[in-house]
């Protein structure tokens, strides 16, 4: 227990102590991870803890995105009551999907949580003569502000997504070394006998859900209100993969997965997007003749390959291997 | 693509000229040269659509602006710099355009960021853009721009935006076609702004629209909707996008055989695609918006037998090296048209580096017409600097033998109108 | 123009509705199409495939290939192309499912969740290579045959209804195989009780590995079939993929059955919605009520629960 709370400690002194000596780029990707990473957190709560593989996640990050930004847009509310009030609908949204998807288990609750997803992403086409649909829209740089901190400046920005990501991971920290966190992982195990042990699992796993979605929210709300930009993008079917990539990459059921996942995944695609890629291009055009320009960004490959690579070599994700190997204690 | 060598051997030849291409893409009284202080490469960060529904059409922005940077460096580059194209996939995606944005301004250093086509990239990637106080030259013909969403820090000086093309097709299409219109677009945004410019411009000039069917954007198969199509119907007017195009036109030709309304297409649809592909005989006889023609026609322009020869395409407008490689002629001129504005308003700023960025968009915002020349093979254009938009002529083009053949050319004031923001009066 | 010499009815409804059901019946096809395979090794194999709908684009990228060359080669006639896609594209669609189950989901021992991940990592792969090779653009494959059926209302595209045809004839060859042949019931010993299986002798590995390209090359077969009425696109796979999935969920495990009457429900169902609301409002009300479906009979319509 001591020793969980200060490794919790040390990596968010360490997320403090970079601040100041990252440079401008790194500064500012960091400050995307841990919104994302925020993300990650819940997801894995769901997931990682409780064995629930969901497929519609970025439903609820679409929730607490658009309930915080459109509020801003049409309602003209301030981003500090926006955000709450995004945070709110993501957690309402969980409520209403929990008590319908988890009637259904295993793939079928995949199924039906994309499903759910699929619907709230037409929705907001649909809408589009409130969200602009598609195209999203944007929240002026100007608005952005919280108490007299514009939100926009690069260290608020920083220390905004850190305390965001803190109460994250404190509050996962928190829920998994409590009783609570004990049945999430035994329902993980076997259902059957937590339910013969006199407990009801629906209710475990209704307060996994919602306490996934409301995370989910708390990083869309929070990437609007950060970045000053709602899409329907965010609504699609690769947002709810994404969550999934960085847990499996980071360890699922491990509190600290999630952040080391969305670290490494995003550092994969930024350098696998980039420019480093129309060398190879061009050889191979030059070797054979085949013009390739696909090979110019091969981030699609990278992505591929590191996941069966990650699922053959380390299925328990990165962390999880650490655990089983080195550090049993590790969250 | 043409193969490098012919690109040189062409460009050898300009390059006599281009002393005299670029003194004619400078406007009277701004043209001044300066003495380069430095000879590192001025660096444009180039977001292009590699992956993701974008990938068509940024293969092409891809070709057509490194065919640009070469010539721009051939004759000498920016104030004495040569230009450097630093491109980025953003995955056609908001979320990663933000980020590119982001390695452009703080990892790769560039000078300015450039070419973003998809509305929904432009509009994630703006914000950032404008707090990182980096000049963001974008290629989209989206409203974003005009509508006074974005910043000062984003325009859009080579490509005309959706509003303006489709206000100009109203009056062409009510004297030639009807004036009872359906229209059929997906539900995404920028078929919003045709739903809602059309039917606008349509009414004023006493014409109706009849029926608004929007498609969802997964569909991949339209024949159910086209029962709605109401009877009384002149002129189908259509803006489908994406792989699933050419089954709504085959789907069309099915449901109505020799008879039908008339039918007038955005380009936007058919993009990349060989008008004589199988399955498309039922456009024969239609007519499209094309925001700069396609086929080199009798009347070609010699700005256009250059622009079309260095960037590698044939009077089909397929690639030169392949034929069956369709480009996206409609659109991608806008990067060669925006490098070139862009070479200008450095020339005007006297651009040294990051510190001139302010000096540079005012540069722009300063400017008022580009005429036409090797530097806007695509024809004249009209920038309102106060928002950041370019306006143009458009074309209407006639399927005939599966080729496109220009009808019409609309006057560029068809297409102006009022200022909705004026961003010169925002903060840097 | 006399503008009512085109479309010789008065109210809409009678030719929405005739619409609304022959789509219907053509998506139902499609559906069942792509979801025979996911069925099969869902089924079988209890894998998630996620790749599945990228084995299916595969299947149309090399239907353009080879009726192209073909077309190229011997100047044929278009059904001469199609016939050769037919044999080909399944052939080397299920190779390299064979070579991916080989080589990645043998040695996760067919573990759901790994293969969920591993089947995700195939789809990025296998998108990147048709990017890469074939290229971002959506291509036409001509029909091996064509004609226009006239209704009352409207005209037809005969070849959709020949597509109905052949997934029937399809899911009768695969419903045949199951249950009248040998291999059929090493199949389905295997999946009744993979270690009883094992003991009695039935080389599991080889059955699992030829159930995984059976059931590629079964989405590629589909994709043959459906090419011509759509188009080859790297990103095509995404949609078939979720609808087969529910297709096959709703149907319940293992149940070609149910695979066929979920695809007729749903194709029916967002037929006809579809004509009664606006499009997208349809879709939204077509993808809830399926979802509610599932919620509230999570088993399925037939078959086992689904686990």
């Amino acid at each position: 227990m001591t020793r969980s709370i200060l490794l919790h400690g040390l990596v968010l002194a360490a997320l403090v102590a970079l601040e100041p000596v990252l440079s401008e780029y790194h500064h500012g990707n960091l400050a995307r991870i841990m919104v994302l990473a925020v993300y990650a957190v819940g997801y894995n709560m769901l997931f990682g803890y409780t064995g629930l593989l969901s497929l519609g996640h970025a439903m609820f990050f679409a929730a607490g995105m658009y309930g915080c930004a459109l509020l801003v847009r049409l309602a003209e509310w301030g981003v500090g009551p926006a955000f709450a009030a995004g945070v709110v609908c993501a957690l309402a949204a969980g409520v209403v999907v929990g008590f319908l998807a988890l009637r259904t288990i295993g793939v079928g609750f995949m199924i039906v949580t994309l499903m759910f997803a699929e619907a709230a992403h037409l929705g907001i086409l649909y809408y589009n003569d409130y969200t602009r649909g598609d195209e999203g829209f944007t929240i002026p740089q100007a608005i952005r502000t919280v108490a007299g901190l514009d939100l926009s400046d690069t260290t608020t920005r920083y220390f905004a997504a850190l305390a965001l990501f803190a109460a994250a991971l404190i509050a996962s920290a928190a829920v998994v070394q409590s009783r609570t966190g004990r049945v999430l992982v035994a329902i993980r195990e076997n259902e059957d006998r937590v339910r013969m042990l006199g407990f009801d699992p629906f209710r475990y796993k209704l307060f996994a859900l919602v306490f996934s979605a409301t995370m989910a929210g708390a990083a869309g709300a929070a990437y609007a209100v950060l970045f000053g930009y709602a899409g329907a993008s965010f609504a699609e079917v690769q947002y709810s993969i994404l969550p999934l990539l960085w847990v499996l990459l980071g360890g699922p059921g491990t509190t600290l997965g999630p952040l080391l996942g969305t670290v490494l995944m995003f550092y994969l695609i930024d350098y696998a997007s980039g420019t480093i890629m129309p060398g190879l291009a061009a050889l191979v055009e030059a070797q054979t003749g085949i013009a390739a320009p696909g090979l110019a960004s091969a981030w699609l490959l990278m992505v591929g390959l590191a996941l069966v690579l990650l699922v053959l070599f380390a299925p328990r994700g990165l962390l999880g291997v650490v655990r089983a190997r080195m550090v049993p204690w590790l969250p | 693509m043409t193969t490098d060598t012919d690109r040189r051997t062409l460009l050898k030849g300009a390059a006599a000229i281009g002393a005299v291409a670029a003194g004619a893409q400078l406007l009277p009284g701004t043209a001044r040269y300066a003495q380069a202080q430095s000879s590192a490469p001025i660096k444009v960060g180039f977001q292009v659509h590699r992956t993701g529904i974008g990938a068509a059409y940024g293969r092409w922005y891809d070709r057509t602006t490194k065919a640009a940077a070469s010539l721009i460096n051939e004759a000498g580059g920016i104030n004495g710099r040569p230009v450097e194209i630093v491109a980025e996939d953003d995955g056609t995606d908001p979320k990663r355009g933000a980020e590119v944005i982001e390695k452009f301004a703080n990892l790769h250093e560039c000078d300015v960021a450039f070419g973003t086509l998809f509305s929904h990239v432009v509009i994630g990637s703006a914000p950032r853009a404008g707090e990182l106080k980096l000049p963001y030259f974008v290629v989209s013909e989206g409203h974003h721009v005009a509508s006074g969403m974005l910043n000062r820090w984003t325009l859009q000086p080579g490509i005309t935006d959706v509003r303006s093309q489709i206000q100009s097709m109203a009056p062409w299409i009510s004297d030639n076609l009807g004036k009872k219109v359906t229209m059929v677009y997906p539900d995404f945004a920028f078929g919003h702004d045709h739903r809602k410019y059309f039917t606008e411009a349509i009414e004023r000039l006493g014409g109706e629209v009849l029926e608004h069917i929007a498609i969802p954007p997964s569909e991949t198969s339209f024949f159910k909707y086209l029962p709605k199509i109401p009877r009384e119907t002149e002129v189908l007017y259509h803006v489908m996008v994406g792989p699933g195009v050419l089954t709504f036109v085959k789907e069309m030709g099915e449901y109505f055989g020799d008879s039908g309304p008339e039918i007038f297409g955005f380009i936007d649809s058919l993009e990349a695609v060989d008008i004589a592909s199988p399955g498309l005989e039922f456009l024969e006889g239609s007519h499209f918006w094309e925001g700069y023609p396609r086929y080199a026609g009798e009347d070609q322009s010699e700005h256009d037998a250059f622009y079309r020869a260095a960037v590698g395409v044939d009077d089909n407008g397929a690639s030169l090296s392949d034929p069956k490689d369709v480009s996206t002629y409609a659109h991608m001129f806008g990067c060669w048209e925006t490098l070139h504005i862009l070479k200008a308003g450095m020339e005007a700023a006297d651009y040294r580096g990051p510190q001139d960025r302010q000096a540079l968009i005012e540069a722009v915002e300063a400017m008022d017409v580009f005429p036409e020349s090797r530097a806007h093979p695509q024809g004249s254009k009209l920038f309102n600097g106060r928002t950041h938009q370019a306006f143009g002529h458009q074309h209407i083009s006639r399927v005939e033998g599966g080729r496109l053949v220009p009808v019409h050319r609309t006057s560029i004031f068809d297409t102006v109108y009022e200022d909705q923001t004026d961003y010169t009066k925002t903060s840097f | 123009m006399d503008i009512l010499q085109y479309l010789p009815f008065d109210l809409p409804h009678p030719a929405l509705l005739l619409a609304g059901v022959l789509e219907g019946t053509v998506l139902a096809a499609v559906l069942a199409l792509t979801a025979l395979g996911l069925s099969l090794v869902f089924g079988i194999m209890r894998v998630v495939n996620v790749a599945h709908g990228e084995f299916y684009m595969l299947g149309a990228v090399l239907a353009w290939f080879v009726t192209t060359w073909v077309a190229s080669v011997t100047g044929g006639p278009p059904w001469l192309g199609f016939a050769v896609a037919l044999v080909v594209a399944p052939v080397v669609v299920g190779a390299i499912a064979a070579a991916a189950d080989w080589l990645v989901l043998k040695r996760l021992d067919y573990d759901p969740e790994a293969t969920i991940v591993a089947t995700i990592g195939l789809l990025y792969i296998i998108q990147q290579l048709a990017l890469t090779f074939y290229g971002p653009d959506a291509r036409p494959v001509v029909a091996p045959f064509d004609f226009r059926v006239q209704t009352p209302y409207f005209g037809y595209s005969g070849y959709k209804l020949v597509v109905v045809g052949a997934a029937i004839v399809l899911m009768l060859a695969v419903w045949l195989v199951l249950t009248r042949t040998r291999i059929g019931l090493v199949m389905r010993a295997t999946q009744y009780d993979r270690e009883t299986a094992q003991a009695f002798g039935i080389p599991v590995d080889t059955v699992y590995a030829g159930v995984f390209a059976l059931g590629a090359g079964l989405a590629a077969i589909g994709a043959v079939l459906i090419v011509p009425i759509q188009q080859a696109h790297y990103l095509m796979g995404g949609d078939p993929l979720l609808l087969s999935f529910i297709v096959v969920i709703l149907g319940g495990l293992g149940s070609l059955k149910g695979t066929l009457v979920a695809a007729v429900f749903i194709g029916l169902s967002d037929g006809l919605i579809s004509t009664l609301y606006e499009p997208t409002l349809a879709k939204i009300l077509a993808t809830l009520l399926v979802a509610m479906v599932l919620v509230f009979r999570p088993q399925g319509l037939f078959g086992a629960r689904a686990a």
